[in-house]
């Protein structure tokens, strides 16, 4: 009993002094919390696929009444803005190539011709598809615009109305917000991005100043060093989630469907297998600048293969297993699937055992490196 | 000068050896860009390929299945035909299926009525593939119904006069192939150059002042100048090196094209590379410790180049506020600059124009770098 009541104290004694390491410092303190809001802020206004302001060209060729009326369809929708009325084809390359125009609409001059005869009449469309995403949405935006147009044109010639209409309608996210996706996401992301990094600078920090020897030969077991040293930066995590979790939910308004509890454990599940990925890479390193540079070449595998920003079905086969070892792929499933779809622990316990595997693999590691270490 | 010089070059040497005594070093410059080359090549997709979408036919009949064909011809979706709508439903909730089409049992009649209904429900987790998988399946599904009425299939309407319409042609400038790797992997310049600039010499430079060894640097005759070069040199050096391997990755490895001149890419990426490690530079210069200098480098570096630079996502359509921010980083400028080189060509006034900013970027941040170390001699 004793020796339990020993193992408490002595690892409490140490997460206070690691607590007070991190926050003793008010520019660390800072750091801590100041970009995790600016982040979520940020990147929650940033991140849209939807087009507000499309920049066009005319080459209308035609200049009649039903080329006007299709323009006018066009810029009725608020979207689309003229920048440039052109005189010939040559012009095309220049509003284009200086990005002035995001596309050119041509308008070829038989177009009322055709149209009045019956017939199908073409009007051309050139992207700029340096940004193919862009690009492919705005044609499809225009490509919309032409089915009203067409419609129109098919009431006014006496035509029935298309016969079937599609009903649309999205669940999870009824307006289809990328904003909606991407903050839940960040909650994970953003918070690793930080824990990492410190965890990783914990241990590193005292083997470069000499300390780390000093703690070994305390009655301190690797086990508790190993404890004392993971539960801090696990805290630090957990409020950096909060703090993007408080933005998502009250900022922005994105409407949370499941539930705090099912949210937080699997955040701490995540949270606590960073933080040994963080330690073992710091019992690792010879020094701080090691350290970093190591957890930092990590990084950014983990974020780019997480499926935050692209999805991890469209990576190739080999790279989906790769990311088995990823906690933030798993916990950024979980987090957006509790947060969206309010599905709880029975549909997401899968993505807690990858996390549970990693956390059982990189802890112990760490506390054996403390006292192995390979160099 | 010729002190200058030879202080100069004794102390690159230093800088240099430093580099490449450490093996973590080599790994950020070395291997950090070949993982992100793989990873960018083979592992980011922003394209909507063979998206999984159910097909719950309630109506079993020939029209009905005559109204969902040009689903199946498709690159973008890979239709599952269903029974029900429950199964459907709770594929959906397992994200097996993207999204759902329900034909309702009464289609074909409704049809010959003139008012069917087909019911399409997206998976919103991920709204930009929602976006465009619910633009085909409507798009699709619209099409085949026009041509029935054209063909005069419906029995209202057989009588009409035809009508034409507008059709669209469109060409895709610049990005033939309409995928995301061409425009991705010009974007990995960008990002491993500002993370070998930034982020190694914040690291290294932050960790001299910590443990004072710049200030034993700076009671030698060496002035704070020439110390700056010597850090700056071996880190554009393995900043050029990561150029190299994205270079000839790019063209060997994806085939994607360049349509600019070699040259011009190559001094371009040079400019945005002093850029990036004066900043670097100042960064380390005020904050003075390796934590701080890392967090401040990752968080001003790493996600801004990938988020706001008009890198992923357009900065036309983000509010005006983070268009600001967008254009204050000068990896934006350089996002745009290195597109167009690799995608459109030599657009000169394009390559001016954001040569010059990235140029006065450069002086400003190694003015600014310089002041903030000479400070500390006092």
């Amino acid at each position: 009993m004793n020796a339990l009541i020993d193992f408490f104290l002595r690892v409490a004694n140490l997460c206070r002094k690691e607590l007070l390491t991190i926050l003793k410092d008010p520019a660390t303190r800072a750091i801590l919390v100041a970009p995790a809001i600016m982040q979520s802020l940020v990147f929650g206004y940033g991140a849209t696929y939807d087009l507000i302001n499309v920049p066009y060209a005319l080459l209308d060729q035609s200049r009649n009444g039903a080329s006007t009326e299709l323009i006018a369809h066009l810029d009725s929708t608020g979207v689309f803005h003229r920048v440039a009325t052109l005189r010939s084809q040559a012009d095309i390359r220049e509003v284009i190539d200086t990005e002035k125009a995001l596309l050119v609409i041509q308008i070829p001059s038989n177009f009322e011709q055709q149209l009045s005869a019956g017939q199908t009449a073409a009007i051309q469309l050139i992207l700029d598809a340096r940004n193919s995403n862009t690009a492919g949405s705005a044609a499809g935006y225009v490509s919309a615009v032409v089915e009203r147009y067409n419609a129109e044109l098919r009431t006014r010639a006496g035509a029935p109305p298309p016969s079937l209409t599609v009903e649309s309608r999205a669940w999870f996210n009824p307006n289809l917000e990328t904003r909606w996706n991407l903050l839940p996401g960040m909650i994970a992301a953003l918070s690793m991005l930080q824990t990492l990094l410190l965890t990783a600078l914990s241990v590193a920090r005292e083997r470069e100043q000499g300390t780390f020897d000093q703690l070994l030969v305390t009655p301190m077991s690797p086990l508790e060093i190993m404890i004392g040293k993971a539960l801090p930066p696990v805290l630090v995590g957990l409020v950096q989630s909060s703090l993007i979790l408080l933005v998502a939910l009250f900022w922005f308004g994105i409407p949370m469907a499941g539930s705090l509890a099912t949210l937080y454990t699997g955040l701490l599940f995540f949270t606590v297998a960073s933080v040994g990925i963080g330690l073992s890479i710091s019992a690792v390193s010879a020094n701080m600048q090691q350290a970093m540079l190591y957890a930092f070449v990590l990084l950014m595998p983990l974020m780019l293969l997480s499926g935050l920003t692209t999805p991890v079905r469209n990576m190739p086969h080999a790279l989906q297993v790769a990311t088995l070892a990823n906690p933030l792929r798993f916990a950024i499933d979980l987090v957006q699937r509790v947060y969206l779809e309010g599905v709880g622990l029975a549909t997401v316990w899968h993505n807690l055992i990858p996390l549970a595997v990693i956390a059982a693999i990189t802890l112990p590691l760490a506390a054996w490196l403390f006292r192995n270490r390979l160099v | 000068m010729n002190g200058f010089w030879s202080r100069l070059i004794s102390l690159t040497r230093k800088e240099f050896r430093q580099l490449l005594r450490d093996r973590s070093n080599l790994a950020i410059g070395i291997l950090l860009p070949m993982v992100l080359i793989l990873i960018f090549g083979y592992g980011m997709s922003l394209d909507v390929k063979n998206a999984p979408v159910a097909v719950v036919m309630e109506d079993a009949s020939p029209t009905a299945h005559e109204a969902v064909a040009g689903l199946e011809l498709s690159p973008t979706i890979a239709p599952v035909l269903l029974g029900s709508m429950h199964d459907a439903e709770e594929l959906m909730r397992e994200r097996k299926v993207d999204g759902i089409v329900r034909v309702p049992s009464d289609f074909s009649r409704s049809l010959a009525a003139g008012n069917a209904r087909v019911q399409l429900i997206v998976h919103g987790s991920d709204a930009g593939r929602a976006s465009i998988i619910q633009a085909y399946v409507t798009g699709a599904l619209m099409q085949s119904s026009v041509r029935r009425l054209d063909r005069g299939g419906n029995s209202t309407g057989a009588d009409a006069p035809p009508t034409g319409g507008v059709t669209v042609e469109q060409r895709m400038w610049f990005n033939a192939a309409n995928t995301s790797t061409w425009y991705l992997v010009p974007g990995l310049i960008v990002l491993i150059m500002t993370l070998v600039g930034a982020f190694l010499t914040a690291l290294v430079m932050a960790r001299e002042w910590e443990r004072g060894t710049l200030e034993a640097l700076f009671v030698t005759p060496v002035r704070p100048v020439e110390i700056l070069l010597a850090k700056i040199i071996p880190y554009f050096a393995v900043g050029m090196l990561g150029l190299a391997l994205c270079l000839l990755s790019a063209r060997y490895l994806f085939a994607v094209p360049m349509y600019g001149s070699l040259v011009v890419v190559v001094f371009a990426s040079m400019l945005y590379l002093i850029v990036a490690v004066s900043l670097g530079l100042v960064i380390s210069s005020v904050t003075r410790n390796q934590f701080l200098a890392s967090q401040v480098a990752l968080i001003a570096t790493f996600m801004p180049s990938m988020m706001l630079s008009g890198f992923l996502f357009d900065l036309r359509n983000v509010p005006t506020a983070v268009w600001v921010i967008g254009h204050l980083l000068p990896a934006t400028y350089f996002m745009d600059l290195i597109k167009t080189l690799f995608l459109a060509g030599d657009v000169w006034p394009l390559v001016w124009r954001n040569c010059a900013i990235l140029l006065a970027y450069a002086v400003g941040l190694l003015l600014v770098a310089r002041a903030v170390t000479r400070k500390s001699l006092d």
